[in-house]
Parts: C-alpha cells; structure tokens; sequence
C-alpha cells in the first residue's frame, strides 16, 4: 500500500467546512470517482468537518491518495483537539445529537464511505478515518 | 466569499429562490430567517426552491430545508423543492435525512403549477 499524493487542509472558521468539502470534491474527481460516489464522499466530509468545528472546536482534514493493489481510493483523516467523545457508540447512533444538526453525522457518514474508523478520548480530542475506494 | 445572502425574488403571489453556491451554514442559517421574514412582508402564498445547483445536501443543510417548509408552511404558504441532482437524491437517502415533510417537484415549471394548484384548492376551500 502507497501513499500517493497527500495534502491538508485547515478547519478553522465555518468557511473552512466549504473550503475542505470543496478540497475533496477536486481530489475525488481527479482521481476518477464517479459522480455518485464523489457526493457520497464530499457529503460525509462536511459532516465530519462540521464536526471538527463545531464539536473539536477546529482542527485539520488530511487527504490522501491511496494505492492498494490494483485498487485506488481516497482517505480523509479529522483530527481535532477538543474535548472528545465519551459514548462513541451513543454518538454513532442515528438521531443523536448535542449540536444543532439532525444527529446523522457520525453513523450517516459511516454509511457514505467504504471505511470509517473513530478514536476519542475526552479532554484529548476525536480522529475519524475515512476510506472510499474507486469504484 | 462576499456573497452571504441567498436573493429571494417575488413573482406574484410566490417567492422563488434559487440556490447557486455551496452554502456555509450561516447562509443556511440566514436563509431560513429571510425566507420566514419575507413571507409575513408580502403576504406571500407560497415558497418555490430550486437547488438544481447544489452538488450536495449534507444533514445540516438538509434540515434546514425540511425547517424553511414547516415554517412557511404554518405561515399558509407551502413550499416547493426543486431540482435535486439524482447523486444528491441517492446520497441523502443513504445519510438518513429526511424530507419527507417537503413537497417535490422535477423542476422549477412542475413547481410553479404545483403551487397554483395548491393555492387554487386553498380558493375553492375558502369559498365552499
């Protein structure tokens, strides 16, 4: 497995979640995703992103471009520092929520994308991992 | 980035709005209190929004629609959505959004005569 082209962008400000989900528009249709899984993929990057903002209080999206096999696909990574989850599984289920969404980030995106992985600890901050391979 | 408001045009009795940037949340947001405000000012009977140039729905923007149709539709005037991208459609579903209190209609032409029709069965009602 190699790492292609990786690059990061910054989630400070509300923009910011227009400006990573737009980031990952580009990338996804660089590397010849269909328009179907584009939008899955950029759908779940702004839930994740917002997530970054509004709940890690800011924080990063690290693209990557992965080559494994003959296959090809794109990961996003959130990190943020904030105050992390303490239910993961209560936060992955649909209709909860601690914000002012619908609660369908977490286990919405997870639908969205191929791999979804999450880390958190509370007071050290969140990870979420996400993989949509080419189809 | 200095466009932060959604224009809302009056024809007739309707306000049509036409979606045609990646919306921040704050635009959403300031969205749905000019639509609600505009309604009250014109005595408007009914609300058309057309997102045919929206390339994605995510849950925040998702509710927020379902929001502007049970708002302006407890003001008496019914909301329209029209034009969602098939791909945005197949995500949405997949997400777990819901809009299934939001009136559809394929594009903005079948949305205007939806809402005439809506508002001429409110007439026949009124009179009956």
């Amino acid at each position: 497995m190699s790492i292609v082209k990786r690059d990061t962008v910054a989630i400070r400000t509300e923009s910011d979640v227009v400006r990573a989900r737009q980031t990952v528009r580009v990338w996804a249709q660089d590397i010849g995703f269909t328009l179907v899984d584009t939008t899955k993929l950029v759908t779940a990057a702004s839930e994740l992103a917002r997530n970054t903002y509004d709940h890690g209080g800011g924080g990063d999206m690290h693209l990557e471009v992965h080559d494994e096999g003959d296959r090809r696909g794109l990961r996003l990574v959130f990190v943020d520092q904030g105050p992390g989850i303490v239910d993961i599984d209560l936060a992955m289920r649909d209709g909860y929520t601690t914000g002012k969404g619908m609660g369908m980030g977490l286990g919405g995106s997870r639908r969205l994308v191929n791999e979804f992985e999450i880390e958190s600890q509370p007071k050290v901050g969140t990870r979420v991992v996400i993989t949509r391979w080419r189809s | 980035m200095s466009l932060d408001r959604i224009p809302i045009l009056k024809m007739g009795k309707f306000l049509l709005v036409s979606i045609q940037i990646d919306m921040s949340d704050q635009i959403a947001l300031a969205l749905q209190d000019d639509l609600t405000s505009r309604i009250a000012d014109v005595g408007a009977c009914g609300v058309l929004i057309d997102i045919s140039a929206l390339t994605m729905v995510d849950s925040f923007i998702g509710r927020t629609i379902a929001n502007i149709a049970a708002m302006s539709s407890a003001m008496d005037a019914p909301t329209v959505l029209v034009g969602m991208q098939p791909a945005v459609a197949i995500t949405v579903v997949e997400l777990g959004v819901s809009l299934s209190g939001v009136r559809t209609a394929l594009d903005v032409d079948r949305g205007m005569k939806l809402l005439e029709r809506l508002m001429a069965e409110r007439h026949t009602l009124e009179q009956a």
